[in-house]
């Protein structure tokens, strides 16, 4: 089980989260024409990346607040985790 | 029953108290400390079990959590549980087992005629055998295996016991209490680290308590028992027996089943029968020690044949003596510490070295004692049936290639020592990359993944010197560390015996002629033969050879068996050992009671059971109950014999006529407060919110990125930033945490708060022509007149001075209103429209009813919004926006969603207006035509009409818009029907919408 540093509530495990996908997708404006392809890519398409990745987790039994997490999704090693509007460098 | 093969003195076992226990239904003695396998060898019992494949007989091999044959079924306290190690099984009075795998007894098991059949059963068998004709697998063969195969029943009874799962946190966990945790755990305790000292077995030391060896001037074991006594005074350690940690997890997680009575005839009030630690390590040791492996040779099953340390062990620990007539065959030193053993107690051992010329310390000792030993010399095969009578044993050639003349010797049990094996699955488990090492020829832990470190001969260290030095300093260096405390611990000296070295020999060649079964796996009956024949099919990576011959994959997975059967791939592959590598070791180490795993989580308690505030007056009231989500909600409220059929329609007709209530406090409530509250609602639902005025509701539907409908449920603004939303009771969750990622990620600049208010009120929905009536007269000062709160219109009123919120909105499709208080005032609320309801013939309905007549209304429901439609698809298309934007937009112009013959919902009603529709039924245009019958939609919901009194269904059709009035099939191969059926509107009943508006 994960050991999850959230950057409100500090070390928590894994099972205090759920899991949202990839943090770099963005969402597509409002009211902003776009094509199929890139609502597609929004929507559905995803890469499926060994190694670094940048995920979103909600610590929905604690402070339930949106985090990002960077993680190796092959070690599960964990370099650092963010607040929602923090910049991750 | 005497207990023939105890020795006088000596052991651990308490004689003051004898124990009685039944094997088989035969009665016995032994002694409190015994396990159930020291007390069967105390009695001289050897026969067991029989094996898996071949039923050969079974006996000891081992004397601890490696043991391959003796898996017994117990029974304690009314209870029965397979698959236990009689190994690791305390004794305790009363205690009953019976041996596994046979029919109909031990001794004579008629799945042995498969031992002589065993030439049609190698390796691969089932797989070659058992696939054609096809038809065969469910009639004869599966059913056959099934009776043949198997170590044990699992009762089909309520397990009575408990179970309990922990969680803890610690500085360093240290994995076995042998002299490497307890120097490990000393170290760190005295550093003031928060410490775990966890042992499987009942006594603390691990070898210390078996070894001929001096720590600081005292023997090993009272070394051992000194140091547990005073970690178990330090309030920062944890001692724990009976403990087994089987597995080592991410982020330096360890799970560990600890055993609280089992060993006790029953267990103890309030206490659990297992505890599972989760246990959250800082740094963890593991000192999980070596297990002596064996060398293969001929019949090297029998019982009888066993490990030289389990023959150690059961002599020194229990004091029983394996045998009368010990033969020890040994490629290494260790042996000789049990032959001494054996002749410290009048035994007098044959000692067979398969090497040529050994000189060491111990083996001086042996020869002083007079021990008889002879060099370069092997067991070639066990001789004997249910036990060993004799062996035949030979010279063997410097290369190991050839046997001499053979003889035979008298003997009635073979203690088997082909070098130790270190226990590395934790490490393993863990993420490290263990290596070769070629001086032992074993895996030893690598390099580390997580923070872990390996200590003792767990890491291939076999002297007492060097493991008590490496762990005094790894437990002080790693929790100094972590404390900053550094306190100096004098190593004690010690005085052990040195080893020469072992000899790489493990399998011992066939003599020529003969063909003995040489074992690998004794759990599984793998032989070196079946290897051989996975090899010459063409299988090479021992993965592939491990799943085909099932090596290492019985309940002991492999303790045992695993590095032979890499020895002998690697042999005929003409590979080093690393080279062939090793299969992944998985956890648990042992195996663990589901019971454990599972918890208090069974029954009522594997969920939370929410209750709405007004459950007890449902209950009094006879309310039949149903699962929603978590929530308990009535289905219906029973009068005399009524069925669910019967009481929901009389419930659902009385709203239809007069005026009924419902519990709706399950529906999921959000609070949402800010200035850019509007515009959050006009960005999550399909339709305009930004002019909803102060003091009304709205029915909005909200959608997925993908365009699927995720939720639907009235808000009401409540004041200027304030508004009110609804959801439906399954997926309040999922809006709430859908709601706080588009306010934390997507759109933080809007300001506004989410937060759930679900539990905060309690609801009644009141529905019916007489709704209004009862309302006025709850709330005699508000004016409740169609003007004064019209249809989606909102107030406050005063509830006999509780403060109320009323809502006109309407699930059933007549008039009705919701009102809302506070939670504490739930059942109060309820009971005062009880009361006041009586003089408009008010009844309470339930779920079946609330279904009933939102179905034949047309409205949707969970069934329809299943994840797979949009709104189109549930005539929802008028409440999508096309001039803002919202979540979900863009996809709804995908081009299958505006498709000419889009699915789209209708009604369904049965040609012969009697039969009922099954819910999940297709429907097919022609109920004749070859399967696959193409499917034009699916029943989502029936209902029995109260208004027509006629079974109506809500269906999902293909090109549904197009398709009223067609004559249709609903097919339901579950239930077996075939119902020629009519599509008509979904809007069955007031079709115009005119009663919630009335």
């Amino acid at each position: 089980m994960l050991y999850i540093n959230c950057p409100h509530c500090g070390m928590r495990s894994q099972n205090e989260f759920s899991y949202g996908g990839d943090a770099s997708v963005k969402r597509p404006e409002l009211n902003k024409e776009i094509s199929d392809k890139e609502w597609d890519d929004f929507v559905y398409n995803r890469k499926s990346l060994r190694g670094k990745h940048l995920e979103l987790w909600q610590h929905i039994s604690g402070c339930r607040q949106w985090i990002k997490v960077e993680r190796d999704t092959a070690t599960h090693e964990i370099f650092k985790t963010f607040k929602a509007d923090e910049e991750v460098a | 029953m005497t207990q023939a093969f105890r020795i006088d003195n000596g052991g651990l076992v308490d004689r003051e108290k004898k124990l009685s226990f039944k094997f088989n239904g035969k009665t016995y003695f032994g002694y409190q400390g015994d396990t159930l396998a020291s007390a069967l060898l105390a009695n001289g019992v050897h026969l067991v079990g029989r094996s898996f494949k071949y039923h050969r007989p079974r006996g000891f091999f081992g004397a601890g959590v490696d043991e391959p044959y003796a898996v017994v079924q117990l029974y304690r306290n009314g209870e029965t549980e397979p698959n236990v190690k009689a190994t690791e099984q305390e004794l305790f009075e009363g205690l009953e087992a019976k041996s596994v795998n046979c029919w109909p007894s031990v001794n004579f098991d008629i799945g042995a005629i498969n031992n002589f059949l065993r030439i049609f059963l190698p390796a691969g068998f089932y797989y070659k055998t058992f696939m054609w004709p096809k038809s065969f697998w469910y009639r004869i063969y599966e059913p056959f295996i099934r009776k043949a195969a198997g170590l044990g029943v699992a009762s089909t009874k309520h397990d009575k016991e408990r179970y309990e799962h922990k969680y803890e946190y610690c500085d360093l966990l240290i994995a076995g209490s042998g002299p490497s945790g307890l120097a490990s755990a000393y170290a760190a305790a005295k550093n003031g680290a928060k410490v775990i000292l966890a042992e499987d077995k009942p006594r603390f030391g691990g070898s210390l308590l078996t070894s001929d060896v001096n720590i600081g001037n005292q023997s090993g074991k009272d070394w051992a028992e000194g140091i547990i006594a005073e970690l178990k005074t330090m309030p920062n350690v944890v001692v724990k027996n009976r403990s087994q940690i089987f597995g080592y997890y991410d982020h330096n997680m360890l799970v560990m089943s600890e055993k609280v009575s089992d060993h006790l005839p029953s267990t103890k009030k309030y206490h659990p029968n297992k505890r599972l630690w989760y246990i959250r390590a800082k740094e963890v040791l593991i000192s999980s020690g070596s297990i002596e492996r064996p060398i293969v040779f001929g019949n090297n099953d029998t019982p009888g044949v066993m490990l030289s340390s389990a023959a150690k062990e059961y002599l020194k620990v229990y004091g029983v003596l394996v045998g009368r007539k010990p033969l020890v065959f040994t490629n290494n030193d260790s042996g000789y510490e049990t032959a001494i053993e054996f002749k410290k107690h009048g035994v007098d051992p044959i000692v067979l070295d398969s090497r040529k010329n050994p000189e060491s310390e111990i083996i001086d000792e042996a020869k002083n004692l007079g021990i008889n030993i002879k060099n370069s010399y092997v067991v070639v095969a066990a001789q004997g049936y249910k036990k060993v009578k004799s062996a035949d044993i030979a010279n063997i050639s410097e290369d190991k290639k050839q046997l001499g003349k053979i003889e035979n010797i008298q003997c009635d049990c073979i203690c088997v020592s082909g070098f130790w094996t270190p226990t590395i699955h934790l490490a393993s488990q863990s993420g490290n990359k263990t290596k070769f090492k070629e001086e032992i020829d074993a895996f030893v832990p690598g390099q580390s993944k997580q923070n872990e470190i390996t200590l003792g001969a767990a890491n291939g260290v076999f002297s007492l010197e060097e493991t008590l030095k490496t762990s005094f300093t790894a437990g002080s260096e790693l929790s100094k560390k972590i404390t900053k405390n550094d306190y100096k611990i004098a190593i004690p000296n010690v005085v052990e015996k040195k080893s020469s070295q072992h000899d790489k020999f493990w399998c011992v060649p066939l003599p020529k002629g003969k063909n003995y079964k040489r074992f690998l796996d004794f759990q599984n009956d793998v032989a070196v033969s079946d290897v051989e024949i996975a090899l010459r099919e063409g299988y090479r990576s021992i993965e592939h050879v491990k799943r085909y011959t099932t090596l290492g994959m019985a309940t002991d997975q492999g303790k045992t068996s695993n590095l032979n059967g890499l020895q002998l791939v690697s042999e005929i592959e003409n590979k080093v050992v690393p080279a062939v590598g090793h299969t992944t070791f998985r956890p648990p180490y042992t195996p663990v009671s589901i019971g454990a795993i599972v918890g208090r989580e069974v029954g009522k308690h594997s969920k939370p059971t929410r209750k709405s505030p007004m459950h007890l007056w449902h209950e009094k009231n006879n309310a039949v109950f149903v699962d929603a989500g978590v929530w308990l909600r009535p289905r219906y409220y029973r009068r005399g014999n009524e069925n669910l059929f019967e009481g929901s329609k009389r419930e659902a007709k009385n709203v239809r006529t007069n005026v009924g209530v419902c519990d709706v406090t399950t529906l999921g409530k959000i609070d949402i407060k800010g200035p850019d509250a509007a515009e959050l609602l006009n960005r999550v639902y399909t339709n305009a919110w930004l002019k909803l005025p102060v003091g009304k509701a709205r029915y909005g539907v909200m959608l997925r990125e993908d365009g699927i409908v995720m939720d639907d449920g009235t808000t009401t603004r409540i004041s200027e930033n304030h508004y009110h939303m609804t959801t439906t009771t399954a997926q309040a969750a999922n809006v709430l945490s859908h709601l706080e990622y588009y306010l934390q990620l997507v759109w933080p600049e809007l300001n506004v708060n989410v937060v759930s208010t679900t539990e905060q009120w309690a609801g009644a929905a009141i529905a019916g022509p007489k709704s209004r009536d009862l309302l006025q007269k709850l709330f005699p000062n508000s004016d409740v007149s169609n003007e004064g709160l019209p249809f989606m219109g909102y107030m406050e009123g005063d509830l006999f001075g509780v403060k109320a919120r009323i809502y006109r909105i309407s699930f059933s499709g007549e008039l009705a209103y919701e009102v809302n208080v506070e939670s504490d005032y739930g059942n109060f609320m309820w009971e005062k429209i009880i009361e006041a309801g009586e003089e408009f013939n008010i009844q309470p309905y339930g779920t079946e009813a609330l279904s009933t007549l939102r179905i034949e209304m047309g409205h949707v429901a969970g069934s329809e919004l299943d994840g797979r439609t949009i709104p189109f698809d549930n005539a929802l298309e008028g409440l999508v926006s096309k001039k803002k934007d919202f979540i979900g937009k863009r996809s709804l112009q995908r081009s299958a969603f505006i498709a000419e013959d889009r699915q789209r919902i209708v009604g369904v009603v049965p040609l012969d207006k009697q039969t009922s529709i099954p819910e999940g039924s297709h429907l097919v245009k022609d109920d004749k035509a070859p399967l696959p019958n193409p499917k034009l939609g699916h029943i989502s919901a029936s209902c029995w009409s109260v208004e027509y009194d006629n079974p109506f269904s809500l269906a999902i059709l293909k090109d549904g818009k197009n398709m009223i009035g067609q004559k249709l099939f609903a097919m339901s191969p579950l239930k077996n029907k075939v119902i020629p059926v009519e599509i008509v509107s979904s809007h069955y009943v007031d079709p115009k919408g005119e009663r919630v508006r009335s």
